[in-house]
């Protein structure tokens, strides 16, 4: 496939980078500025060649979205009472609860996007964070995968969110049964949106420099 | 995702000639620097190094993406006018609408914030890119020079698309469905379906909409 061909030759050949070229790129509309101007004069958007600082945000981020993920799993989801009883649930305990009633596929779900992706996504993001400065731990071409996946999949953790609020909005039925979130709903959408916005914070740019060496920062020293 | 099928080879990389700027294309993923060509038809072009789809004209695109933002903005106002899902239990009925999911987390206190988010995720934020983009695209349709800010409106809706999360909600809706089914039994209303429809219509609409092309076309127009 003519796809390979070029990713093999991609690998002996280092392309010519904007920042190779002396050019600035802007990642939201790609348009190419000469190096030292500061904002595109297309989209508006700030110009970094290489933004350094963004690692900061993105460990600033993923901080506050571990935090704020703990008490997501201290505090109930749901408070539910069916006639005289009550009960609440936490998001592992409502997942237990599916699957004790047969419901092996939702609780699954469940289970994938309130606990496997975000634990995955603070795994991945601090993995991406560290190796940009550790580069020979995996192939660019890997973490560039792994970074696509983080940022495609990490909005579906909010769906436990929307849950939560279909149940509170539909199951009201006086004291025949009714449904309130608990809260570890608002906790967990914050951890999240801020989980998101770690990732975004991300320079995928970086993964690539110097063929995936890392980018040409006074660090780089340290890499064998 | 648009379908791989018919992606053609990268563009050529980039000899470090005197090409002036605005023929020149940085993946913004990996900063790799093209000499940006428009494709065949039905053709795209993507990044040599990380595959990164770069463009990806339609034809008729212009149009095409209009009509398919006006269908998502009459669905989602007509989906809160309709009822969206209904429970009964032991002769207790109740029916929730769009917004009253939405705003489930109201009467929860300090919850009023995520109330707020989730009305933004699954309601706002999608009408708000559907009309940004008919405002942005609808004079380059009609050969017209772009309306004022146009450009800061496109960036805006770039900007928001992560935060659209309404084949999220749908998916949540599923889920929940599933939970409730042993508690009561569920009737789906009309709005149900007008916002499964418009989920399809949101993803395709984000398939066929060629960054570049609208980008370029908005560069062109300033500059004249």
């Amino acid at each position: 496939m003519q796809v390979d061909d070029l990713e093999s030759t991609g690998r002996h050949a280092e392309p010519v980078t904007a920042r190779g070229a002396g050019l600035v790129a802007c990642t939201r509309c790609t348009r190419v500025w000469p190096m030292g101007e500061t904002r595109c004069a297309r989209c508006g958007s700030e110009l970094h060649s290489r933004d350094w600082r963004s690692l900061q945000r993105v460990w600033a981020w993923m901080i506050v979205g571990i935090v704020c993920y703990i008490p997501a799993n201290i505090f109930p989801m749901l408070k539910t009472q069916v006639l005289f009883t009550h009960t609440e649930s936490t998001i592992i305990e409502g997942a237990i609860e599916l699957a004790q009633h047969g419901s092996y596929g939702i609780a699954f779900v469940i289970l994938f996007a309130s606990v496997a992706i975000p634990v995955g996504k603070f795994v991945a993001i601090g993995f991406l964070a560290w190796s940009v400065r550790r580069p020979e731990r995996l192939h660019p071409h890997h973490r560039h995968r792994l970074y696509e996946v983080v940022e495609f999949i990490g909005r579906w953790s909010m769906i436990d969110v929307f849950v939560v609020a279909i149940l509170a909005a539909l199951v009201q039925l006086n004291f025949a049964a009714s449904i309130t979130p608990g809260p570890a709903a608002i906790t967990f959408a914050l951890s999240v949106i801020f989980t998101m916005l770690a990732a975004q914070s991300f320079d995928p740019r970086m993964i690539w420099d110097h063929d995936g060496r890392g980018p040409d920062n006074h660090l780089t020293s340290e890499t064998p | 995702m648009a379908p791989m099928s018919d992606s053609s080879a990268a563009t050529t990389l980039l000899p470090p000639g005197s090409l002036p700027l605005d023929e020149l294309i940085a993946c913004p993923q990996c900063d790799a620097l093209f000499h940006a060509r428009m494709p065949g038809r039905g053709q795209r072009t993507s990044c040599a190094r990380c595959h990164t789809v770069l463009i990806a004209p339609r034809t008729n695109a212009y149009l095409r993406v209009i009509a398919l933002a006006l269908t998502i903005v009459i669905l989602m106002v007509a989906a809160m006018f309709f009822p969206f899902l209904a429970v009964n239990v032991q002769g207790f009925t109740n029916k929730a609408s769009i917004l009253d999911t939405a705003l489930a987390f109201l009467d929860g206190g300090f919850m009023a914030t995520l109330a707020v988010l989730v009305a933004a995720f699954i309601v706002l934020i999608p009408l708000l890119r559907a009309a940004l983009v008919i405002y942005v695209l609808a004079p380059l349709a009609a050969g017209r020079r772009p309306l004022p800010g146009a450009r800061h409106m496109f960036r805006l809706s770039e900007d928001l698309r992560p935060w659209s999360m309404a084949e999220i909600f749908v998916i949540g809706c599923a889920v929940a469905l599933v939970k409730v089914s042993d508690l009561a039994r569920v009737e789906f209303g009309v709005a149900f379906w007008m916002f499964a429809a418009l989920v399809v219509v949101i993803v395709f609409q984000d398939g066929i909409m060629c960054r570049w092309t609208i980008w370029k076309a908005l560069d062109d127009t300033r500059n004249r």
